[in-house]
């Protein structure tokens, strides 16, 4: 005898329960959870480094590294002073809330600033909520200025857009303009900053954008 | 390739239900795929595929519906359905719309077998 059940019911439905629950845990503390992804070589690591020159004085800050193997990202994040734990998938091209979760009891409560660095891949990760406040999309110039309607959902899911080794444009056929206007047009809502981890093109502005975004979050819960 | 570990999340609800309905496996499954769902229903099927032996769902049927993406427009509040995301409402070109659909990764039904 065969019976139907009607279950409707999210796939990825555990992970977003995982990841609600770590956005309420991390947010009541006030720290703002950040969810950075790009393809592999966009500059995350190398931001992470730069703004940990800018931020961990006045805001204390953690890491928590994506890769498939290696601690490599996590030791030059540690170099600079800042805690930050790997993880390594072993082949998974994402990470997933519950690898967020089992790290997250290490991490110090007291910090503002909690960084996420995804795998690197612009795929998969779009599809995984991690209980991030703001989820940023890299794309760097050698890339090209293409990648937003290539890589839609990326795009349209992230708050926030920076296009990474600005001081590579003028080797490159890269239009800032365009992968701009590509980018808002999939998504309107986003913030786009033009960065170069190498001239400190741009940092200031993000880390201006950060460090209220930060403020936004602590004022509502207040 | 992130299929697999899509599969293994919706074979652990099917288990789920298997136990719960004391049923002896499951023998379809039905599950809808948006195109901006980040799955690719082909691939899906390989990793069930991977996946299925030695679980309550080996010898069970795969059905994937593919669902339409669906945005709003802001400007002319058309509603409309494409297969693929294109930044125009297709009504008034306007390029301000919202996502109402197209995101689904649902696991709609299942069918048991019981004694």
């Amino acid at each position: 005898m065969n019976k139907q059940i009607y279950v409707l019911r999210d796939i990825l439905g555990t992970n977003q329960k995982v990841a609600a629950e770590i956005k309420a845990a991390c947010e009541e503390r006030g720290i703002l959870v950040l969810n950075l992804m790009s393809s592999p070589g966009a500059g995350k690591t190398t931001l992470l480094e730069k703004l940990a020159d800018r931020l961990k004085g006045s805001h204390p800050m953690a890491v928590i590294e994506g890769d498939i193997e290696t601690e490599r990202d996590a030791e030059r994040i540690r170099a600079k002073g800042v805690p930050a734990w790997q993880i390594t998938t072993g082949g998974a091209c994402h990470l997933e809330a519950k690898m967020i979760a089992r790290v997250l009891p290490e991490v110090s409560p007291e910090i503002d600033f909690l960084f996420i660095e995804n795998v690197g891949n612009l795929v998969c990760p779009a599809s995984y909520d991690l209980g991030e406040r703001l989820r940023i999309v890299l794309l760097s110039s050698p890339e090209g200025d293409d990648k937003p309607k290539k890589y839609p959902k990326a795009f349209l899911t992230a708050q926030v857009l920076i296009i990474t080794k600005s001081d590579l444009l003028p080797y490159l056929p890269f239009d800032v303009e365009r992968a701009k206007k590509e980018a808002l047009e999939l998504n309107p809502g986003l913030r786009v900053f033009v960065v170069s981890a190498l001239t400190g093109e741009g940092l200031d502005e993000l880390t201006a954008f950060l460090l209220a975004s930060r403020e936004a979050l602590r004022a509502g819960y207040a | 390739m992130h299929e697999l570990s899509v599969v293994a999340s919706f074979v652990e609800t099917v288990e789920g239900l298997v136990r719960e309905h004391k049923a002896k496996s499951a023998t379809a499954i039905w599950i809808k795929v948006g195109p901006l769902s980040g799955v690719v229903p082909e691939l899906l099927e390989s990793a069930f595929d991977m996946y299925r032996k030695g679980t309550v769902v080996e010898n069970a049927r795969l059905v994937v519906e593919k669902t339409p993406l669906k945005a709003l427009c802001r400007a002319c509040r058309a509603e409309t359905e494409r297969a693929d995301y294109s930044p125009a409402c297709p009504a008034c070109g306007s390029t301000d719309l919202e996502l109402t659909g197209g995101t689904d990764l649902i696991l709609e039904r299942v069918e048991l077998e019981t004694d």
